[in-house]
């Protein structure tokens, strides 16, 4: 048993999210939009992986989106690779937008076109995002 | 154990691992994770820090550190820091991190203080390598009894020599570092005459503990330790490390299609 419990704290001491690079003060915190689109690019790169997408508003207008994600190193721990997507596939994409009504968030959940959902980011807490700006 | 906590802990378990399909040991291209003990540790090899190491969590420092009180020109110098985290955070816009925003080179100590992700040590006769994954860079530590220079010209990582104070106690201390870099992710300042200690005890076989004290009278009012007896995990043989490269093209990739766009007012 001990050995269990162990190995479960391992798990989840590496599961604990690493927070990003800068502080989520521009995300609209709590607030999710899902949208469904076509990738237009998927970026690799540090600090910070991000997915480009078109998708189509409530009002019918098609916006290019760009959703962040965390750094290559733990998105490969979350399932994401390099060569995870290409340009035109289908994706359903679970946001965090920010506040100023840009076509910019942070990506929670992505349904590829196979129907695989991963996890990208637990939404922000007051917990994971101590810091307002000054 | 209560059977209530067991069972939360397999749904713990079992939530997180749907969650992470690839959080295991790999052996190529390991994004840093340490396996779980199993068993009790053999007793620390003397004088031997060789090996892959992983601090964890502890080892990556998002929202900087809390630091002695600034001099008059350390305030100065803090204040035209904009940093991206911390207590001084800015908005994402106006962030002037050398790091995240141009691609400059972390630099010593931030390589320690802040993306401290997995790193190998490597032992020769006369030195000691600390290879770190967080933009594949290298220190030398050089243990052949030479003093640091006096006056040096600073470097991104600065000068460093080690001695081993006991069979398990490397003492490293470094000077010339360059006031280019940030001390972390909060954006505390230094000048060219930060001396830092390292203090890295190996505990027993698979962990050891760095405790790190910086001294730089220019910028802050007295010594501090951002680093106190920080835990370090052995990983396995083997362990093969991704790259962790923050380019300048990557940076500015994202700040054009990211945080140039993410401002409120």
């Amino acid at each position: 048993m001990r050995n269990m419990i162990i190995a479960a704290l391992g798990v989840l001491l590496i599961s604990v999210p690493l927070a990003a690079h800068h502080g989520a003060a521009a995300l609209d915190t709590g607030k999710e939009i899902t949208l469904k689109g076509a990738v237009t690019e998927w970026i690799w790169s540090n600090p910070h992986c991000f997915l480009q997408f078109d998708a189509k508003d409530d009002t019918g207008t098609v916006r290019n989106w760009a959703v962040e994600t965390q750094n290559p190193t733990t998105m490969t721990q979350r399932g994401f690779s390099r060569t995870l997507f290409k340009a035109g596939d289908e994706v359903t994409v679970i946001l965090e937008p920010v506040k100023n009504g840009q076509p910019i968030g942070r990506m929670l959940t992505i349904v590829l076109a196979n129907g695989q959902k991963l996890v990208a980011a637990p939404p922000t807490t007051p917990e994971n995002a101590p810091y307002k700006p000054q | 154990m209560r059977p209530h906590r067991v069972v939360f802990i397999a749904a713990s378990v079992a939530v997180f691992a749907a969650a992470l399909p690839n959080a295991q040991m790999k052996p190529w291209n390991n994004a840093g994770l340490s396996e779980p003990p199993s068993g009790p540790s053999g007793p620390a090899p003397r004088r031997d820090l060789s090996g892959t190491w992983d601090a964890g969590r502890d080892g990556i420092q998002p929202t900087g550190h809390i630091a002695a009180p600034f001099t008059p020109l350390g305030e100065q110098m803090a204040k035209a820091n904009h940093p991206g985290n911390g207590t001084r955070i800015v908005q994402v816009t106006d962030d002037n991190d050398p790091l995240s925003t141009m691609g400059d080179p972390t630099g010593f100590p931030r390589i320690v203080l802040y993306e401290l992700r997995p790193f190998q040590i490597v032992q020769t006769s006369n030195q000691v390598l600390i290879l770190y994954m967080f933009e594949k860079r290298w220190r030398v530590i050089w243990t052949d009894g030479r003093a640091l220079p006096t006056n040096p010209d600073p470097r991104w990582y600065g000068y460093s020599v080690g001695r081993w104070v006991d069979d398990s106690t490397l003492v490293v201390n470094s000077v010339g570092t360059d006031d280019r870099t940030w001390l972390d992710n909060a954006g505390n300042p230094h000048s060219n005459n930060l001396r830092v200690e390292e203090r890295y005890h190996r505990v027993n076989q698979r962990t050891m503990e760095l405790t790190v004290t910086l001294d730089d009278p220019v910028v802050y009012t007295k010594p501090w330790m951002p680093v106190d007896k920080m835990r370090i995990d052995l990983m396995p043989n083997g362990s093969d490390l991704m790259e962790m490269i923050p380019s300048a093209s990557e940076a500015a990739a994202y700040r054009r299609v990211i945080a140039s766009q993410a401002k409120t007012k």
